[in-house]
C-alpha cells in the first residue's frame, strides 16, 4: 500500500515537473518532448492506480516469473516484439528517404525533409531496432549461459521502458528539428542523460546477473555483450559532453570545438559500429549460431584472441572518417593503421561462427535459420574487409563523401546486423511463446531470398554509384580544369539511387513477410505446408514391380 | 559447467572438446589457423613499418614526421602546383591580354571559356543553374541570351564579376534601386500601366492613360520604347525575356514593391585571371555583344587597368579566398 501510494507521488511530481517545464519551455520542440514525459508520467499513474494488487502486482505490471525454477523472460519477450516494430519502422523510414534522393519533390517540408528523416532512419535501424535486439538477447542469453535469473528485476524492465522512452524522444525530437548534429548522437543534452540513466541500469542488470551466475567460467557471449555495454556507456557520455543554453531549452553546446570535436564525434560513431554493431552483434552470434546448429565452438583459443585484439584495435580506428582533414597527419595514420591491422581480429568472428558450422553445412540447405546464419556472417567478413580497405588514405580519397560509404554501412547493417537479428527473432519466438514451431519454415526461405537480393541491390548500386562519383568529382579535362559540376554527379547517379530505392524496397518486402511470421506465430497458429528440405518418400511404392502370376 | 573427460573428442571434425559447457553450449579446442595468425602478424610488422615512414606518434608540441618526410599538405601543395604549372603559360597570357582582345586570338579564347566554364561550375551554377539559363522564380538571370542588365561586352561582364550587384562587399558595385509605388498608383492607375508595359512587348492592349502614367513614372529609367538602359541598369520591357516573369500579377508585385537582386562581387574571392575566363565563358554562352566602336564606356577603365596589374601572378582558382 506504502508503496503504490510512494510510486504514484513519485509519477506525480514527474508529471509537475513535465508540466512546468511546458510551460517556461524555450522552445517548442522542448515543450512537446516534455507533453510527452508528461504523457508517460499520468499513464504510469493510471497504471500504478489501476493494479492496486500488493499480492498479484509484480505477475501484472512487471510479470515476473512464476517461480525462481524459471527464467524471467518477459522483458525478452517485449524486446522481441520491439525489435520487429521498430525494424518496420525504421525500414519504411529508409525506403522514404531512399526515394526522396531520387525524387527530391517528396521533401516535405519541414518535418519530413530529408534532413530530419535521414537521423530518424539511421537511429531507428540502429539503436530502436538493434538496440532491442541487444537488449532482448543479452538478457536472453546471459540467464542461460549464467544459469540464473536476472539480477534486479524491476530495474530490467526500467532498462526496456526507459530505452523505449528515449527512442520515442529521438525520433520525435528528429521530426521536430532537434538536433546536437553530431551524427549517430543526434538527441540532446535532456535525453541523453535519460539514457545515460536506463544505461547504467542495464550495466547493473548485466553485471548483477554474471556475478550471480551457476556456472564457473563466463561465455564467450557475454563478454561481447559486456565490453559492448561498458564501452557504450562511455563513448555516449564523452561524446555527449556539453552545456544547455538553458535548463527549459532543447538547445545547447558541445563541451569540444572545433577538430576536436570532429574527432571526439568520429571515436564516438566508428566505436559505435565498432561495439554496438559489432560486438554486440557478434555476443548474440556466439550463442545463437552454436545453438541453431547444435555444434560446439569452433575454437575457444580464437574466441579469446579475436575478442581481445578487437576490443583493444576498435577504439583507435576512428580518425579514419577524418582522412585529409584538419585533423593532424599523425592521427589520420594512426587511425588507418589501426583499421587495417584490426582486419583479421574482425575475421576472427567470421571464422569461429561459419567453422562451428563443420559438422552440420548440410543445415544450410534444410535450415533457413541457419542459412540466415550464414549469409550474416559472409555479409560480416565483407564489410569487415571493406572496412580496412577504404581506411587506407589512397582508397580514401577517392570513396571518401561519395555513396560507397552508404553502401559499406548498409552492407554491414543490412547483411550481418539485419540478418543475425531475424534469424535470432526466428529462433527466440516460437522459444519465448512456447509453440511447438514457428507459423511458416517457408516464409524465413521467402525472407532471406528477398533480403538478400535487396542487399545485392543495395551494395551494388551503391558501389558504382560512390565511384562513379568519385571519378567524376576528381576528373580534369585535357586543358587542366576540373569537368563537371557537383550537379552533374547528381544526375550521373539518378539510376543507381532507383536502384537502391528497389533494394530497400525488397529489405522492406522482406521484413514484412518476418512480421506476419512473427505475428500468426504469436497468435499460436501452424501453416500447413510441406517440410522444407525433404523430398517425398513413399517406402510402399518404392519397390519393383513383379510379374505375379494370373490364378 | 560439466568439467567432463578432457580428452572428449568431437567426432564429425576429429578435435578436442575445452571441457566446457554452458547451456548445452560446448567448445573445440581448435588451434588459431595458420593462415588467419599469420595474416595478423604481417598487418601488424606492416603498421610497424607503416608509422615509421608516416607521420603517426603525438610527442608534446606536434607528431613524428615519419622518415619519408610525407605530409597531406605537403601532397596537395605539389599536385596543385603542377595542375598550376601546367596552366601557367596559359594564365600568364591570358594576363597579359586584355580582355576585349581576347576574341582576337580564338586558341587562347578557346582556354579561358574552357577555364571559365569549371570556375562557373563551381561558383556560378547555385544560382544561374547548370545550363547558365538562371532562375526566373527566384530572379537568377539567365545568361544564354542576348539581354543584358548591366550589359554585355567582356568587360561590362567583367566588371560584373568583380564588383557584383548591389554587393555591400565593393564600393563601386553596381547598383539601383526601382522605386515601389505602393500607396503612389491606385489600383486602376496599376492595371494601365501593367497594359502598357505588356504592350511594349506586343502583348495586349495599351490604354492613353496608360501610356502617360508610363512616360510620367517609367520612361525616364525604362526608355520611352521600354528598351531599357544598360548605364543605368534599367531591364528591357520590350522584349521576351522577363528578370521576375510576365505574368501580370508578378509585374504588378514588381511595381508595387520591386525585387531587388543581389549578386556577390568576385573580386576579393577570385583572382583576376579566372574572372577574365569566366567573363569569356559567359559571354561565349550566346549573347555576348561586342564593344562599342567608340570610345569605351567611362564604367571603370582605372579598375580593370587595376585588375591588369595585379594579375601579373597567376594563383590558383578559387585558392586565394580571404
Amino acid at each position: 500500500m506504502e508503496a503504490v501510494v510512494g510510486r504514484l507521488g513519485i509519477w506525480a511530481l514527474v508529471l509537475l515537473v513535465a508540466i512546468a517545464a511546458i510551460a517556461g519551455a524555450q522552445d517548442s520542440g522542448f515543450a512537446v518532448h516534455m507533453g510527452i514525459i508528461a504523457a508517460v508520467a499520468l499513464i504510469l499513474m493510471i497504471v500504478t492506480a489501476r493494479n492496486y494488487d500488493p499480492v498479484g502486482k509484480a505477475q501484472s505490471i512487471f510479470k515476473m516469473p512464476t517461480g525462481p525454477s524459471r527464467y524471467d523472460d518477459d522483458v525478452i519477450r517485449w524486446g522481441v516484439i520491439a525489435t520487429v516494430f521498430w525494424g518496420m519502422a525504421g525500414f519504411l523510414a529508409g525506403l522514404f528517404i531512399a526515394l526522396q534522393m531520387a525524387f527530391p519533390e517528396l521533401n516535405f517540408e519541414p518535418y519530413l525533409s530529408f534532413g530530419r528523416v535521414r537521423p530518424l532512419h539511421t537511429s531507428a535501424v540502429v539503436f530502436a531496432f538493434g538496440g532491442n535486439a541487444l537488449i532482448a538477447t543479452s538478457f536472453y542469453v546471459v540467464q542461460r549461459t549464467c544459469r540464473t535469473q536476472l539480477a534486479f528485476p524491476t530495474l530490467a524492465r526500467f532498462v526496456f521502458w526507459g530505452y523505449q522512452l528515449f527512442i520515442v524522444l529521438a525520433a520525435t525530437g528528429y521530426l521536430l528539428g532537434i538536433t546536437q548534429s553530431k551524427e549517430y548522437a543526434e538527441p540532446e543534452w535532456y535525453v541523453d542523460l535519460w539514457l545515460t540513466i536506463v544505461w547504467l541500469a542495464y550495466l547493473a542488470v548485466f553485471v548483477g546477473t554474471i556475478v550471480r551466475r551457476h556456472e564457473p567460467h563466463i561465455y564467450v557471449a557475454n563478454w561481447f555483450f559486456l565490453a559492448f555495454i561498458i564501452t557504450v556507456a562511455m563513448l555516449h557520455v564523452v561524446n555527449n559532453l556539453a552545456v544547455p543554453v538553458s535548463m527549459l531549452g532543447s538547445r545547447s553546446y558541445s563541451a569540444f570545438a572545433g577538430v576536436q570535436d570532429a574527432l571526439t564525434q568520429w571515436w564516438y560513431g566508428h566505436n559505435a559500429v565498432g561495439f554496438f554493431l559489432t560486438a554486440g552483434f557478434l555476443a548474440m552470434m556466439y550463442y545463437f549460431v552454436p545453438k541453431q546448429a547444435e555444434r560446439p565452438i569452433y575454437s575457444y583459443r580464437l574466441s579469446i584472441i579475436h575478442f581481445w585484439s578487437l576490443i583493444f584495435l576498435y577504439i583507435w580506428a576512428g580518425p579514419h572518417h577524418l582522412h585529409y582533414t584538419a585533423l593532424p597527419d599523425w592521427a589520420q595514420t594512426l587511425g588507418m593503421v589501426f583499421s587495417i591491422v584490426l582486419w583479421m581480429p574482425s575475421w576472427g568472428g567470421m571464422i569461429n561462427g561459419l567453422m562451428t558450422l563443420n559438422g552440420a553445412w548440410d543445415k544450410v540447405r534444410t535450415d533457413p535459420i541457419i542459412r540466415m546464419m550464414v549469409m550474416a556472417l559472409a555479409f560480416y567478413g565483407m564489410s569487415t574487409f571493406e572496412g580496412p580497405m577504404l581506411s587506407i588514405k589512397a582508397v580514401n580519397s577517392l570513396s571518401h563523401y561519395t555513396d560507397w560509404t552508404i553502401g559499406h554501412v548498409h552492407s554491414g547493417a543490412l547483411g550481418w546486423n539485419g540478418m543475425i537479428t531475424f534469424a535470432c527473432v526466428y529462433y527466440l519466438v516460437p522459444r519465448l511463446w512456447n509453440r511447438e514451431r514457428l507459423y511458416s519454415m517457408r516464409m524465413i526461405n521467402w525472407h532471406f531470398w528477398l533480403a538478400t537480393l535487396g542487399i545485392v541491390f543495395y551494395a551494388a548500386s551503391m558501389w558504382v554509384a560512390g565511384i562513379t562519383q568519385g571519378l567524376m568529382w576528381r576528373e580534369y579535362g585535357s586543358d587542366g580544369f576540373l569537368v563537371n559540376s557537383f550537379v552533374d554527379t547528381v544526375a550521373a547517379l539518378h539510376p543507381m539511387y532507383l536502384m537502391r530505392a528497389f533494394g530497400g524496397l525488397l529489405y522492406l518486402s522482406g521484413a514484412i513477410i518476418m512480421t506476419y511470421n512473427v505475428w500468426m506465430t504469436i497468435a499460436g497458429r501452424l501453416r500447413e505446408e510441406a517440410p522444407m528440405g525433404e523430398t517425398r518418400h513413399d517406402e510402399a511404392a518404392d519397390r519393383p514391380i513383379v510379374a505375379e502370376p494370373a490364378e | 559447467m560439466a568439467d567432463t573427460n578432457d580428452k572428449r573428442v568431437d567426432q564429425p571434425t576429429g578435435t578436442e572438446f575445452v571441457g566446457h559447457e554452458w547451456d548445452g553450449i560446448e567448445e573445440l579446442n581448435t588451434p588459431l589457423p595458420r593462415w588467419w595468425l599469420w595474416t595478423f602478424y604481417a598487418t601488424v610488422i606492416w603498421g610497424v613499418v607503416y608509422v615509421v615512414l608516416y607521420p603517426a606518434w603525438p610527442l608534446i608540441e606536434k607528431g613524428t614526421e615519419g622518415v619519408l618526410g610525407w605530409s597531406s599538405r605537403g601532397e596537395l601543395a605539389e599536385e596543385m602546383a603542377l595542375a598550376d604549372l601546367a596552366r601557367q603559360s596559359v594564365y600568364e597570357q591570358i594576363a597579359a591580354t586584355d580582355i576585349e582582345k581576347l576574341p582576337a586570338s580564338p586558341e587562347l579564347m578557346q582556354q579561358a571559356i574552357a577555364g571559365g566554364s569549371a570556375a562557373f561550375k563551381v561558383n556560378c551554377v547555385q544560382c544561374h543553374g547548370a545550363a547558365a539559363a538562371g532562375f526566373e522564380e527566384y530572379g537568377y538571370p539567365n545568361l544564354n541570351d542576348d539581354d543584358w542588365i548591366w550589359g554585355g561586352t567582356l568587360s561590362d561582364i567583367e566588371y560584373t564579376l568583380v564588383h557584383g550587384i548591389r554587393w555591400e562587399g565593393s564600393n563601386q558595385t553596381r547598383v539601383n534601386y526601382m522605386p515601389a509605388f505602393e500607396g503612389i498608383l491606385s489600383d486602376q492607375e496599376l492595371d494601365s500601366v501593367v497594359d502598357h508595359v505588356l504592350s511594349l512587348s506586343g502583348n495586349g492592349q495599351s490604354s492613353a492613360a496608360g501610356a502617360e502614367l508610363y512616360t510620367n513614372n517609367c520612361s525616364s529609367c525604362h526608355q520611352p520604347a521600354g528598351e531599357g538602359s544598360q548605364l543605368m541598369g534599367s531591364p528591357a520591357l520590350n522584349d521576351a525575356i522577363w528578370l521576375y516573369g510576365d505574368d501580370r500579377a508578378l509585374i504588378r508585385q514588381q511595381i508595387l514593391n520591386p525585387k531587388h537582386g543581389v549578386m556577390p562581387g568576385w573580386g576579393e574571392r577570385l583572382d583576376p585571371v579566372t574572372i577574365k575566363m569566366l567573363a569569356a565563358y559567359v559571354h561565349s554562352r550566346g549573347g555576348g555583344e561586342a564593344p562599342a566602336e567608340t570610345a569605351p564606356e567611362e564604367d571603370n577603365p582605372e579598375s580593370i587597368a587595376t585588375m591588369a596589374d595585379a594579375s601579373d601572378a597567376p594563383a590558383v582558382e578559387g585558392d586565394d579566398q580571404p
